[in-house]
């Protein structure tokens, strides 16, 4: 990281983690939008992924990370997009397919087809796990 | 007319056919259609409610007479109205874009949706006391409705206002609630410094808060192995983490029982010194077999004095050389162990009893355990793991758990045929009966075993004979273990701990019996506990470097494979926890043990740490962290040190301590010292007879012990009924919100359908068929429809 900046790049960010969802992080906490942060940005990102936070907050940022195509829903593409990127494109698609139908009959309670926000902070009450995942050491 | 695909016999069951919204002669996905940017700004509520308001007027007019709305229409639907395809319904748009832009919907999108809600949370924090009146609309079931309050009302329709008004909420919040609710807005934090800014002027001045930041930087820098957890955390994530992170709070567990003890009593006596014959030169092997010269040391109970150290009525051997200041306090030695020796295991139960609550805190969950895919795949990407070839590894990891959840969803909907199961029913029959016949066998093993050593004649190396035994058969099952569980295809780490926890309790027995061959038992015991805490080390050590290097060695050089051992993190806890059994057992009998435990933990954290990094890799089993750290809480909890507890109890309550050794050589039971003591007291006071009140009349009474444990009792029980309603509660709202979705589909359904007649205008209808349609629609989503 520089000294003299004030608004780190995308390419910057990427030497430090080899995470498949930096670039989505870098736009969802980026003020606009395309993945270059001020300070303030920084901080924010770093304040929401570390332990001190609370676990609504996370589940919204994590749900806006989740939603690639930013229109609130995390709909069927969206989830194709999060399996490919978590397995490296290793499933066939058809595994794809059928994870991401289950998926959504399992976490979609007002049957829209998609999973909104609430859907979301949910299904992620139920994981107890998502508080230490979603967590970066600093 | 009006197909729809839902099923309206059942509430309680989500229709399992009807994933997305069904459109009468289409069938588009709705991952299909997305709001286009150009609609309207959520904060310009009016326009959105005054278009639907429009919509319902221009249907039910219809029933008034058929008037030419279509193209009155047309406007609203050719706003931003992306080409469909085929036959689209030309309604169908301008509903999603509404329904898009409910106030429910819009939470993650606008800043002013998110500073409405979290007005309305502060406000109902505020009043929560007062009922609210009829008219607000926040308390309602139906989440669509309860944001009505603040948006649709016009005074408050900007966005400086709206956030003016959460500040202003704010500072009428205590500063705790505060800050809890300000953690929890999802603005930036811009926007949160601009609605705290208010509430700092009337607080401390600067210099104060300061200094208390820099305070809690310091502590934060301050904490031991920071940096080492960050780099085993990036490395192998937070399974792994979960094993260093317990044995940070082993360590310091025990360093509490050390400084308690050394305090009050290692300390005192190690400056009065009784007057003991010279101890035998000091060879290495002590260090091994805890005999020889340590033997009439401060590690052992017998070393400890029973009177009183410092006693000014005693004679003083010449007055001139003891100092005459305030020093003269005397000390009473049996008392004070005995108090100490029960003050830390009552901390360390508080503090373990704490772990274990904010454990279940954070991994137990109310409610039903479906959807297990969906967690695994947003909550199963470690953040936290930094370095390039482990990210690849995890990658692998989750590929592997995503094919084996879909394999298993697809096999329990095909569940197996009959041999299948008997086969399957037999395998698991067959490994508890091998798990209990080896369990057996062993505690069996260590009787006959240890019966032989006492017939045999001590000689000092051959002392170390039984620890071997027991650190052997503890180092050599988990593998075994482990075996079993492969073929099983079952995961049961505590199956390996009831080998340790029941050998220790054979050992036990055989302690308390032994009473009758050493002529100072408790250091007897004492130097047994001894020899088992060094010889776990140094398997521990041994199973080490051969489990991880050597192996590491051959697969490497041998085998020519790119894998690398796996870290058994099960396996290294449940030695953790034996080792810490260990030591409350021997607390009482070797008050400096917690001393080498310590030693031994932070030895074990390095050798750990490094065979770690230079052998091995991240396990690939799927490891819930947070799970497994409250069962290992729990097992330290329930067998170890309630059985350590037990045992320590039993010691002092009915056996005679030894004649010749220790604070407590000729009492009845260790138990009798605060007896003895305030009879002392109340002879030298007759006027605090009242205060022998309070052991005969509390500890004693077994009516008030039955009242205690009534009380206990009662709060669980309560706990217990208060999990039932919540687990109901959770029923009931998935149902409320599966009945609204349910409703929006009616809804949906109704306006296409009016629309659909309303097209053909050739064909007319009688009013009464068009107030049977547009009746449910005014009413609001009542019932009944054809």
């Amino acid at each position: 990281m520089g000294n003299k900046q004030t608004i780190f790049t995308p390419e910057q960010l990427d030497a430090y983690q080899d995470n498949p969802f930096r670039q989505r992080i870098a736009e969802v906490f980026s003020e606009s939008g395309d993945g270059n942060m001020t300070l303030d940005d920084f901080l924010d990102m770093f304040s929401v992924l570390s332990e001190m936070a609370p676990r609504d907050l996370k589940a919204y940022y994590a749900f806006k990370i989740y939603d690639f195509n930013n229109d609130d829903y995390i709909c069927k593409s969206d989830l194709e997009k999060t399996v490919n990127k978590l397995t490296r494109n290793e499933l066939t698609p058809e595994e794809v397919s059928l994870a991401c139908e289950k998926v959504i009959y399992e976490a979609d309670l007002d049957n829209d087809g998609k999973l909104s926000l609430e859907d979301f902070q949910h299904m992620i009450i139920r994981a107890p796990d998502f508080l230490s995942t979603f967590h970066i050491r600093i | 007319m009006g197909e729809c695909g839902l099923s309206t016999a059942g509430r309680t069951t989500r229709p399992r056919a009807v994933p997305e919204l069904h459109v009468p002669h289409s069938r588009v996905g709705v991952s299909a259609l997305c709001p286009c940017s150009q609609e309207p700004s959520p904060d310009n509520e009016g326009a959105l409610h005054s278009s639907f308001c429009q919509l319902i007027e221009e249907q039910s007019s219809l029933v008034a007479g058929p008037s030419a709305l279509l193209p009155s229409l047309d406007p609203i639907a050719s706003t931003g109205l992306e080409p469909e395809q085929g036959e689209q319904h030309p309604g169908y748009a301008t509903t999603l874009r509404i329904l898009a832009n409910m106030p429910s919907r819009t939470i993650g999108r606008s800043r002013g949706a998110i500073i409405s809600q979290y007005y309305n949370r502060t406000a109902r924090l505020r009043r929560r006391s007062s009922r609210p009146s009829l008219q607000q609309l926040n308390r309602t079931a139906r989440p669509s409705l309860r944001q009505f309050d603040l948006e649709s009302d016009p005074a408050h329709a900007t966005l400086a206002d709206k956030q003016s008004l959460l500040a202003k909420e704010l500072l009428s919040l205590p500063p705790a609630q505060r800050s809890q609710v300000l953690m929890e807005v999802p603005l930036s934090l811009e926007e949160k410094r601009s609605l705290r800014m208010p509430s700092l002027c009337p607080h401390p001045p600067q210099g104060c808060r300061t200094l208390w930041y820099r305070f809690l930087a310091l502590v934060h820098a301050a904490q031991p192995w920071h940096y080492a957890l960050k780099q085993i955390s990036g490395r192998f994530g937070s399974s792994v983490l979960s094993y260093f992170l317990f044995l940070k709070t082993l360590l310091l567990f025990n360093i509490i029982s050390f400084l308690l003890l050394l305090v009050f009593v290692v300390a005192l006596q190690a400056a009065y010194p009784p007057a003991v014959a010279s101890p035998p030169p000091f060879t290495g092997l002590e260090l091994l077999t805890g005999v020889g010269s340590f033997t009439h040391s401060l590690l052992y109970y017998g070393y400890y004095s029973n009177t009183t150290l410092n006693d000014p009525s005693a004679s003083s051997p010449s007055g001139s050389t003891s100092p005459s200041r305030a020093t003269q306090l005397p000390y009473n030695m049996p008392l004070a162990y005995m108090f100490t020796i029960g003050a830390s295991f009552f901390a360390t139960c508080i503090l373990l009893m704490y772990s274990m609550y904010h454990s279940f805190l954070k991994s137990y969950r109310v409610g039903s355990s479906t959807g297990v895919l969906a967690i695994k795949i947003f909550s199963a990407w470690d953040f936290k793991v930094v370095q390039r070839h482990s990210v690849k590894l995890q990658s692998e990891n989750i590929c592997t758990q995503l094919k084996e959840l879909l394999a298993e969803q697809r096999l329990r909907s095909c569940p197996l045929s009959l041999p299948q199961r008997l086969r399957h029913i037999t395998v698991l029959l067959l490994a508890w009966l091998l798990a209990l016949g080896t369990v057996l066998g062993c505690v069996v093993a260590v009787y006959y075993f240890s019966e032989h050593m006492h017939t045999v004649s001590t000689q000092e190396g051959v002392l170390l004979a039984l620890p071997l035994i027991v650190s052997l058969l503890n180092t050599l099952m988990p593998h075994f273990y482990n075996l079993l569980a492969a073929w099983e295809k079952q995961d049961s780490p505590a199956a390996e701990v009831y080998v340790a926890i029941l050998v220790l309790g054979l050992l036990c027995y055989q302690w308390l019996s032994r009473r009758l061959i050493c002529s100072c038992w408790e250091t007897c015991v004492g130097q047994d506990l001894y020899r088992f805490v060094v010889m776990d080390f140094i398997f521990t050590l041994l199973d080490t470097g051969f489990g991880e290097l050597l192996w590491r060695l051959i697969l490497e050089k041998k085998l020519k494979s790119k894998r690398r051992p796996e870290f058994d993190i099960a396996q290294n806890v449940l030695e953790l926890i034996y080792g810490q059994t260990l030591t409350w057992l021997g607390v009482l009998f070797a008050p400096l043990l917690p001393a080498v435990q310590v030693l031994k933990l932070l030895l074990l954290f390095y050798i750990k740490k490094t065979s770690l990094m230079q052998n091995c890799q991240s396990p690939s089993k799927p490891w819930q962290a947070s799970h497994m750290s409250t069962v290992f809480i729990t097992l330290l909890f329930f067998p170890s040190f309630l059985g350590a507890a037990i045992f320590v109890s039993y010691t002092i309550w009915w056996e005679k301590p030894s004649e010749t050794c220790g604070p407590f050589r000729g009492l009845q039971t260790i138990y009798q010292t605060p007896k003895v003591w305030v009879e002392l007291l109340e002879e030298s006071n007759p006027n605090i007879a009242w205060f022998s009140w309070i052991p005969q009349y509390l500890v004693e009474n077994t009516v008030f012990l039955f009242f205690l444990s009534g009380i206990v009792l009662a709060v669980i029980y309560f706990n217990i009924q208060v999990l039932r309603g919540q687990r109901r509660i959770i029923c009931l709202l998935e149902e409320q919100i599966a009945n609204e979705g349910e409703d929006k589909k009616f809804l949906i359904q109704k306006i296409h359908s009016i629309y659909d007649r309303k097209v053909p205008r050739g064909k007319c209808w009688g009013s009464a068929g068009m107030e049977s349609h547009c009746a449910p629609l005014l009413r609001a989503g009542a019932g009944g429809w054809e």
